[in-house]
């Protein structure tokens, strides 16, 4: 059994002269320029970029070099990670217009791998949101139903993938931002070790919680991209300096031997068709060899509460820096402090204001003890709670999320019901483990169903040859009728 | 200090390491070039850049916790969030509840002990120029903010509250100085700002009664300013106590100009910074080779080269209060090498002490340039009586200006020579004869007249005469 590569394919087929980088990009390019109207997974298409970095490829192929393992393969990237000279927004108003003067290390090594950059997706404003709608550039329709949010807040580039505007995507997972988005859109998501994947070049949302990770049509590629964009980085001092996990080479290695644990407090609040593909990817996993048991994991219950009083606690201060001064909006006032409130009642769109208001409370003098003192205490508990549940069991499976994508709007009126889609997704940001959201199949409604796999810290390889048998044991879903093939 | 109260100081001294590059990333450490030019994502604090910390900084840091005797322990950083516009991330990255130094204390050159709380580490702010009639904020038609300095390492040394005059505050403030100059980690300069000091000030009736209220004073930039600031200050809180008043805790700004301090914030109009752990960073656990390593390479410290000088000069048995106070010249201003040369090489020792701290002194940076060689081979003439003081000064002047050259050369182009003694008795003579009063005077045991007689002298000789010999005459005259 090998797991489809449809990426890895692609690089070959330009590595090896087959194909050019350029006729590649063009044809992802007419495909969003075709598509992406009723989608809106970009907020930037770099047409220019992409044809001159396929162009760069072809040559590097003319010349008899390797332009490496991504050769001329079109990623997406999410709007928060910085591209010289390309505007980044993270979908906010007060970021409106910026171009950063360096690229995130990802962009980098993405370049150095012969990745060519189709555009910048659209995702919640500063990654706050499971649904793509707190975007000021307006929500990211769902490919498999364009009624229906992608997820969030990486939509844009998991719908991205999901419509074959692109083969490959890079998101970002403070909560379950990659993860979720991916089961809604039916593709593969990843949230790696924190400390795999340099950070710098992302602008932060939740600075101990933030973590970029791949999009693909499969867990192969998606193995694929991680291997590329891992691996130290001295500019990021919470970079593990160690090797990073190897995936690709044990991507095929089955599950037989495995211990899976199937948490019981993930299905709790999990709708019944989700919950019955979840326990149909068990039984695949058992039939596969690997012993099967249902465990509780009780502490993961207190970590939507945790989560949201240290995320928002962090952001309050990361998003301090949008102060009209030097970049981004400005709005002017008579004085300085007048002006930075101005811009920011301006810039900043409602989800955002509120999770500052909320962080601000948090760290408040008085207050940072009862709450975001006591939610540190909760994060080391979950993390001691999956430290005992990888005593007995070498991976942990649940939904990714609750339900199937849900309407555009119909969550928008009420936070803590949003809040609640990334119920499943958010111990791991808390543990920094990491996570693979796999298609499997759809519920009642015909909407995608992610099946989550959890491991403990640098289990990488172990969670993804797991994907990949559940990949392989996965009902057909059909393809989104918008955008191409891939 | 009024009778009947006692002062109670505390300082707080921000010092800039002397690092090549910045705390968080490689842009030069040099303030004062063209304004923004040492700047790059991470210091002007842009959208996903993140901080990674300089060890040179960190071990800079470490020389002044062994230099203040204090315990060196591993250390985080937290966010100290507010808004200003020279601050690029709206917080400063800043040690809180685990500094990287703690417990440790000075020693002042009067013998007394003060101890030190912390000395930890922070980022610098960018500078912010108003533009405007006032220089202050209030009143400007713009702002300019230089992000040269953002990022810049600094090490905030709180001193405990044990200091109980001006004079004390102002000997720790400069023995502290020479201790960072000497342990290589700051160039210690209050009127350039690479250090600043603030004072807590309080008083109170007497050694057993609780701390008074205290007030903190800040735009201290000099060590004069320092002492004239508490001294104002202590007077303002004991007339408000004394008036039946209190003393309200705040935040008061120097003027120098009008010698008092104003009103800068209250309380209540106290920042909630809403410290909490920095998650870009990773806690520091120096390893104790580590320390020791930063301890092996810094060189030795003011108390001990003021104790090698006292020695040389022949213990501290005979040292006068004079001497000592050159000693503490000499050694502040880093010239302590110069004594010791002139020493090795044969000079009197109080003479290498008093050409140094009184003459040399006066142009400490162009001595601290000058050869060795030429400053010795000038005190050796000037010890074996070839060159008269005045002769000296005048040749040592061009040799700093020069920055060394042949002493011999310089003051044969002057057409100094020593006197011979016969004339130099014949002058003494005269001058003694045209002054029959001052001379009576002087016989009668009026021995401050010495010095008119060798003005005298001087001037009829202009400068030529040798002032030891000339009161050696004078002395032989009367007996």
């Amino acid at each position: 059994m090998t797991s489809p590569r449809p990426a890895y394919h692609l690089a070959n087929a330009v590595r090896s002269g087959a194909r050019s980088a350029l006729e590649v990009a063009e044809e992802h390019l007419a495909a969003i320029e075709a598509g992406d109207s009723a989608i809106h997974a970009f907020n930037l298409v770099t047409a220019d970029l992409a044809r001159r970095q396929a162009v760069a490829v072809d040559r590097t192929v003319a010349d008899g070099q390797d332009p490496g393992p991504l050769a001329g393969v079109p990623v997406a990237l999410k709007d928060n990670l910085c591209t010289r000279a390309v505007p980044t927004t993270c979908s906010s108003r007060i970021l409106a217009g910026w171009c950063p003067p360096y690229d995130a290390t990802v962009v980098t090594r993405l370049r150095e791998a012969g990745a060519v950059v189709l555009g910048k997706t659209n995702m919640d404003e500063f990654a706050m949101g499971s649904s793509t709608e707190t975007s000021a550039t307006g929500p990211t329709r769902n490919p498999h139903h364009t009624g229906r949010v992608p997820g969030g807040s990486s939509g844009g580039s998991a719908a991205a993938v999901a419509a074959g505007f692109a083969p490959l995507a890079l998101g970002s997972d403070t909560g379950g931002s990659i993860r979720q988005p991916a089961a809604l859109c039916g593709v593969v998501g990843m949230k790696p070790t924190y400390g795999t994947v340099s950070r710098y070049g992302l602008v932060a949302f939740a600075s101990s919680l933030d973590q970029i990770g791949p999009f693909a049509h499969t867990v192969a590629d998606a193995a694929l991209l991680f291997d590329v964009i891992g691996g130290h980085d001295p500019c990021d001092s919470t970079s593990l300096n160690r090797p990073t996990p190897r995936v690709l080479s044990v991507l095929d290695d089955g599950v037989a031997g495995l211990t899976i644990g199937v948490v019981s407090e993930f299905l709790d609040g999990a709708a019944p068709d989700v919950v019955a593909r979840i326990r149909s990817a068990a039984d695949a996993l058992a039939a596969a060899g690997a012993r099967v048991e249902e465990v509780s994991v009780p502490e993961v219950r207190f970590g939507l509460s945790a989560y949201y009083l240290i995320a928002p606690g962090e952001a309050s201060s990361n998003l301090a820096r949008y102060d009209g001064v030097r970049y981004g909006l400005r709005v002017d006032a008579e004085d300085t402090a007048a002006m930075n409130a101005a811009t920011r009642s301006a810039g900043f769109g409602a989800e955002v204001k509120r999770r500052i208001m909320l962080g601000t409370y948090v760290l408040s003098a008085g207050y940072m003890d009862a709450y975001y003192n006591q939610a540190l205490r909760v994060r080391t508990r979950i993390i001691e709670g999956f430290a005992a549940a990888y005593e007995r069991f070498d991976v942990l499976l649940g939904p990714t999320a609750p339900t199937t994508a849900f309407s555009l709007g119909e969550k928008t009126g009420d936070p803590l019901s949003m809040y609640l889609s990334d119920v499943c997704t958010i111990p791991s940001n808390l543990a920094g483990h990491p996570a693979i959201s796999v298609p499997f199949g759809s519920g009642d409604d015909g909407l995608p169903v992610g099946v989550q796999l959890l491991g403990p810290a640098l289990s990488e390889g172990t969670i993804m040859k797991t994907a990949a048998v559940v990949e392989a044991a996965a009902p057909e879903l059909p393809a989104p009728a918008l955008g191409v093939p891939a | 200090m009024k009778p009947g109260w006692e002062l109670v100081v505390g300082l707080e001294v921000h010092c800039e390491l002397k690092t090549a590059t910045k705390l968080f990333c490689g842009c030069p450490n040099m303030f004062g070039d063209e304004p923004n030019t040492n700047v790059c994502p991470v210091c002007l604090g842009l959208p996903g850049s993140l901080p990674v910390i300089n060890q040179r900084a960190v071990e800079l840091a470490m020389a002044i916790g062994t230099a203040l005797n204090c315990e060196i322990r591993p250390s985080t950083f937290h966010r100290k969030n507010y808004f200003y516009p020279d601050q690029a991330k709206d917080y400063q990255i800043s040690q809180y509840d685990e500094p990287i130094n703690v417990n440790g204390h000075l020693d002042l050159p009067d013998g007394s002990r003060v101890g030190i709380e912390r000395a930890h580490m922070e980022e610098d702010t960018g500078k912010t120029t108003h533009a405007g009639s006032s220089g202050r904020i209030h009143g400007s038609d713009y702002s300019l903010v230089d992000y040269n300095r953002s990022g810049v390492p600094l090490v905030e040394i709180v001193s405990a509250p044990d200091m109980r005059s001006s004079d004390q505050a102002r000997a720790y403030a400069s023995e502290l100085r020479a201790v960072l100059v000497a342990s290589g980690a700051s160039d210690g300069k209050m009127e350039e700002g690479s250090m600043r000091v603030d004072a807590n000030v309080s008083v109170r009736r007497g050694p057993d009664d609780p701390f008074g209220t205290r007030c903190e004073i800040k735009n201290l930039n000099s060590v004069r300013s320092l002492g004239r600031a508490i001294d104002y200050e202590a007077d303002r809180q004991i007339a408000l106590l004394e008036a039946g008043d209190v003393v309200v805790q705040q935040t008061r700004h120097w003027d120098e100009d009008a010698g008092r301090t104003v009103t800068l914030r209250s309380k209540e109009e106290a920042y909630d910074y809403r410290y909490f752990l920095e998650p870009d960073l990773v806690p520091l656990v120096p390893d104790a080779e580590w320390i020791q390593a930063v301890a092996d390479v810094m060189g030795p410290l003011p108390a001990v080269l003021r104790s090698q000088l006292v020695e040389l000069l022949g213990g501290p048995e005979v040292v006068t209060r004079a001497q000592t106070d050159q000693v503490t010249t000499v050694v502040d201003l880093g010239l302590d090498g110069l004594v010791t040369a002139a020493v090795a090489g044969g000079v009197a020792s109080s003479l290498a002490l008093a050409r140094t701290a009184n003459e040399a002194a006066t142009q400490a940076e162009a001595a601290r340039g000058i050869d060795p060689v030429s400053y010795v081979a000038l005190l050796t003439m000037e010890d074996r009586g070839a060159l008269t003081a005045t002769q000296s000064k005048a040749v040592l002047t061009e040799l700093l200006e020069a920055g060394g050259g042949d002493p011999a050369t310089i003051a044969a182009a002057k057409g100094f020579e020593a006197m011979s003694e016969d004339s130099l008795v014949a002058t003494v003579a005269e001058v003694v004869a045209s002054h029959p009063d001052q001379w009576s005077r002087f016989c009668d045991g009026e021995d401050k007249l010495i010095g008119f007689f060798t003005g005298e002298v001087m001037k009829a000789t202009k400068g030529k005469a040798d002032g030891k010999a000339v009161a050696a005459e004078l002395r032989r005259l009367r007996s």
